[in-house]
């Protein structure tokens, strides 16, 4: 076991998941589950420095969460009642001996745990803020600073998820294999989300909140050994380590916005690379591409030449073509557009983009007037340009990339300074 | 644990041929026929339309108001209902999904029916 403080809480964040996700398999209850892993937790702090860290450390915690939830409902008759009510497995009566569990012997339930956080009958919000409780560890504040929200408000968004979890019985149990065309998209889109949210955020004074990249790697990494066969967890996982291999580039010593057409490319990633474009051949190899695996497909073809000029930009083209088939969206015709106008130049692109005009799913955000200002910047149109670059500036919530969007209405209306 | 499934149908405006709902009524017995084999069946009806909605309420006096119409002035309205007994959501909505309520523009929304401890 490390010594270090941060070194003990990784294993701990680690080890949680799989003993929580362990635990709600035989109580059927959240809460309990949640109150004696932290208990059990809790001991192990406790006796592991003085006595040693056990043999079996998971199997140890498990006995030991499962002896304090006997305790709990010994005390707690009425809680015992209603839990009864649920018709828990018997493994609550009766727990097992603490010899007679190996490490091996304690199966890795979390994919159960996914498929309950990340259940449509909850909303969103709180489908993204249970997988990083539940799955990833972290405690409400923590989930809370993350999502740039009250505590308060993200407690009672937790609250109320896990109460619809126990009063609808929403199951912890995984899809049968005819299900998971159904209901595995649901899972990837929150992982990806919380990707996103970290990659791209929405709001506040970071263009990326790191943290939430690396948990999103992590939990989609843990997804993919329990899932293996599953194409499309490959492709989410090629897509955010070729996304994220970009990542110290993406962002000046100021902390402002670069542009992958400036970016320096010996700063990327080369293992996150590697690995990605690995995952990007399982994703797209056997069967119908799904939309995640031709994304990644997609951000390969990006980091794997040398400039924007070298890019294999109708190879793009082509795949936005596939991705506007098998997942049609505004934000797919836009980058379509994009890589059309690189491909052919800014007017062919501005033409699509027109097209896009209307599209309300693009309304209040500043995507497309950015794009429709960039295209008009290099046509020489300097003066739509700036009228566009002051539209993005209107809409845009993250500080870095107003910057961006600042330095190049600057830069279109002479204004001094360059980016 | 126990789920009604409450059907939300848009009424047309004009009572639809009975050739026409042939194909409706088939797939409702087809749909009542599954849920008594599969031992899932608690109870079910399907409801008179919106012209036949009657609504009561009571103020604090113990005055009676009585008015025309449903509850709520929406496009949709309740049309009939299912209760199920199945091991959990999940299962719920698969029924849910099977149901011809769901399906031709309907909706169906899912509610687990409140249990209390005996005793």
């Amino acid at each position: 076991m490390p010594d270090d403080v941060a070194g003990v809480e990784a294993v701990f964040r680690e080890e949680h998941g799989r003993l929580l996700a362990t635990l709600v398999r035989g109580f059927g209850d959240l809460d309990l589950a949640e109150e004696v892993a932290a208990d059990a937790i809790e001991a192990a702090l406790v006796h592991w420095p003085c006595d040693g860290v056990p043999r079996r450390p998971g199997a140890w915690l498990v006995t030991t969460a499962r002896r304090k939830a006997v305790d709990r409902l010994r005390r707690d008759q009425a809680y015992a009642a209603r839990l009864a009510l649920l018709c828990a497995d018997a493994e609550r009566a009766d727990p097992a001996p603490a010899t007679a569990l190996d490490d091996e012997d304690v199966p890795d339930e979390r994919l159960r745990l996914f498929f309950a956080c990340c259940h449509p009958a909850l909303p969103m919000e709180a489908r993204t803020a249970l997988t990083l409780r539940c799955l990833g560890g972290m405690d409400t504040p923590e989930v809370a600073r993350l999502f740039l929200v009250p505590t308060a408000t993200m407690a009672q968004r937790i609250v109320r998820a896990k109460r619809k979890i126990r009063d609808v019985r929403i199951p912890f149990r995984v899809p049968a294999a005819d299900e998971l065309a159904d209901r595995l998209p649901g899972v990837l889109r929150v992982l990806y989300l919380v990707f996103t949210e970290g990659y791209a955020a929405g709001s506040g004074p970071g263009l990326q909140r790191l943290d939430l990249v690396d948990e999103a790697v992590r939990l989609t990494r843990i997804l993919l050994r329990l899932l293996p066969e599953q194409r499309e967890v490959a492709g989410l996982l090629a897509l955010m380590l070729l996304v994220d291999a970009r990542r110290a580039a993406r962002v000046d010593d100021g902390g402002r916005l670069v542009l992958l057409a400036d970016q320096d490319r010996a700063r990327w990633d080369r293992d996150r690379i590697e690995e990605g474009r690995a995952l990007v051949v399982r994703a797209l190899t056997g069967g119908d591409p799904g939309p995640y695996g031709v994304q990644a497909a997609i951000a390969a073809l990006h980091v794997e030449a040398a400039d924007v000029e070298t890019t294999d930009w109708p190879q793009i083209v082509a795949l936005y073509d596939v991705l506007g088939r098998i997942a049609p969206s505004p934000s797919v015709a836009l980058n379509r557009a994009v890589a059309v106008a690189m491909r052919d130049g800014p007017a062919a692109g501005l033409t699509l983009l027109d097209d896009l005009r209307d599209e309300p799913r693009l309304q209040g955000a500043h995507l497309l007037p950015a794009a429709r200002a960039d295209l008009l910047r290099r046509l020489g149109r300097a003066e739509e340009a700036a009228a566009e670059y002051r539209a993005a500036l209107e809409l845009v919530g993250n500080d870095a990339e107003r910057d961006y969007l600042r330095g190049r209405l600057d830069e279109v209306t002479g204004a001094g300074r360059t980016p | 644990m126990k789920y009604m499934l409450l059907i939300y149908v848009t009424e047309p405006a004009t009572a639809p041929d009975p050739a026409a709902m042939a194909p409706m009524m088939e797939a409702y017995e087809n749909f009542n026929k599954a849920v008594a084999e599969a031992g899932v069946w608690i109870s079910g009806d399907a409801l008179q339309g919106r012209a036949t909605a009657t609504t009561v309420r009571v103020d604090d006096d113990g005055a009676r108001l009585v008015t025309d119409g449903p509850f709520a002035e929406t496009r949709e309205i309740l049309g009939g209902y299912y209760v199920l007994d199945v091991p959990d959501l999940d299962s719920a909505l698969d029924w849910a999904a099977r149901c011809p309520g769901s399906q031709n523009g309907g909706t169906i929304e899912v509610r687990p029916l409140h249990e209390f401890p005996a005793g």
